[in-house]
């Protein structure tokens, strides 16, 4: 059976990760490429770049660390940050991403959606949606979950998956960052709107929220974490051999 | 030396990347010449089967790889390029392939229990049917990166390994020194840098 996918996302500025991460064996530790690399040595299933450069020499760096990246890691790489435009999605599929990930770009003009899935194939588009409860409804956000867009987030997502995307990052504003657990209630609706894979992300804390996640929501494709992988909280190989053990298929 | 074809089919930079990193020299190409004199001829893919077979026609590429294939020379297809290797597929119509391997390559839709996604995007497992060179180092059970949507129906003796998505999916297929992967050995880290090693470097008498 098709495994649950383990994802670690790494933010990257002017072609160095962000937060300084230190692992035993890792010289440095703001190496995109190196980081990478490390992961996938643990058993990382795929991995996320997210461009959070602001300038054009930074987007420059960017893909000449993607490229190195792609050069040497041989796990399937999403690319996302400043993805506003289908020239946007060649400029990083060249450089060696497999997939592209838009969010904000998606939200300002969501033919983008149909354009890049016509050119490049609904696998390659994946759409990551920052949704936050307000009044009891989901609504989307832009702008790093500063602005609310007023857009209703299940059909939102709903809408993109209809206009071309493969796959969903779903974000949970209301669980990032609390490392109290996945919000299983809006994946849950998440799930039961759409028909192609789910990333869950935002509230990991420990091991066993993964596996409630997955043994709660058997849809659920994928989880996505950050910090705790950065800062070893979590270490992948342990990750992985407690979903074993919990009878939850994980590649080894 | 390795020619991957190139006829403006998908991605090509982790290929000869992967390639570059198990030390084997290869070159993406369309030209017949560099084709001709290349040891092993890599057809990748992705995309769709009919716009994938115009574009290989366009420029005669379909006859070169036929007439390579039948010199004996080992032909590995990837994803798409391993659906090409067939007699048909069903995709979008009806449409002729390379006919290099009996079978018919069709909707997982039709097989896989309603309700699983489609495209099956992400690891599983292989199991292997048939001895091989190109999974030789491969053991039962390892996992390899899938996209598709489509897959070989064809006979068991055709099939080197398939995984399983309530349906077993052919993902190894082999006919003679014609082979391909469903799955995709670039992405499917080290246990795909093994087998495209073993295409490189094996025998195909194993």
């Amino acid at each position: 059976m098709i495994t649950k996918r383990i994802i670690p996302c790494l933010d990257v500025r002017d072609g160095r990760v962000v937060k300084g991460v230190n692992f035993e064996g890792l010289r440095d530790v703001n190496s995109p490429v190196a980081l990478a690399q490390y992961y996938s040595d643990c058993g990382a299933d795929e991995l996320v770049f997210y461009d959070i450069t602001a300038s054009a020499d930074g987007r420059k760096l960017f893909t000449d660390i993607l490229r190195e990246t792609a050069s040497r890691v041989f796990i399937p790489l999403t690319v996302g940050g400043g993805i506003n435009t289908v020239e946007d999605f060649d400029r990083v599929l060249k450089c060696g991403a497999d997939k592209v990930s838009v969010n904000s770009g998606a939200i300002r003009n969501p033919s983008l959606i149909d354009a890049a899935a016509r050119r490049y194939g609904s696998q390659c588009v994946v759409i990551s949606a920052d949704v936050k409860r307000v009044d009891g409804k989901y609504r989307v956000f832009a702008a790093g979950n500063r602005i609310d867009t007023g857009r209703e987030g299940i059909s939102w997502i709903r809408e993109c998956v209809d206009r071309g995307a493969g796959e969903v990052v779903l974000n949970s504003i209301d669980t990032d960052g609390v490392k109290q657990g996945f919000d299983l209630e809006m994946l849950q609706a998440v799930c039961d709107a759409v028909n192609v894979p789910v990333i869950a992300s935002g509230g990991a804390g420990c091991i066993e929220h993964f596996i409630t996640l997955f043994k709660t929501l058997p849809k659920v494709d994928a989880g996505l974490a950050a910090s705790i992988f950065h800062f070893g909280e979590v270490k992948i190989s342990d990750l992985k051999a407690a979903m074993a053990e919990n009878g939850i298929s994980t590649r080894l | 030396m390795i020619a991957i074809i190139d006829y403006g089919v998908g991605n090509l930079f982790s290929l000869s990347r992967s390639l570059e990193a198990i030390g084997e020299e290869s070159v993406i190409t369309n030209d017949a010449e560099t084709i001709q004199r290349a040891g092993k001829i890599i057809l990748p893919g992705v995309g769709a089967f009919g716009d994938a077979m115009d574009k290989l026609k366009e420029n005669r590429m379909d006859e070169l790889v036929k007439r390579q294939a039948a010199l004996g020379k080992p032909l590995m297809g990837i994803c798409l390029g391993m659906q090409l290797l067939f007699e048909k597929s069903l995709e979008f119509g009806e449409h002729g392939g390379l006919s290099l391997i009996p079978g018919t390559v069709r909707p997982i839709g039709d097989v896989i229990d309603p309700g699983l996604k489609i495209p099956q995007i992400g690891w599983n497992a292989l199991r292997k049917t048939n001895p091989y060179y190109i999974l030789k180092d491969v053991k039962e059970g390892e996992c390899v990166y899938f996209v598709h949507s489509y897959w070989a129906d064809t006979a068991p003796e055709y099939i080197i390994a398939d995984t399983e998505y309530s349906a077993r999916l052919t993902a190894t297929v082999a006919n003679g020194n014609v082979c391909g992967c469903q799955f995709h050995p670039e992405k499917s880290g080290n246990t795909g840098l093994r087998i495209l090693k073993s295409f490189a470097q094996g025998e195909m008498n194993i």
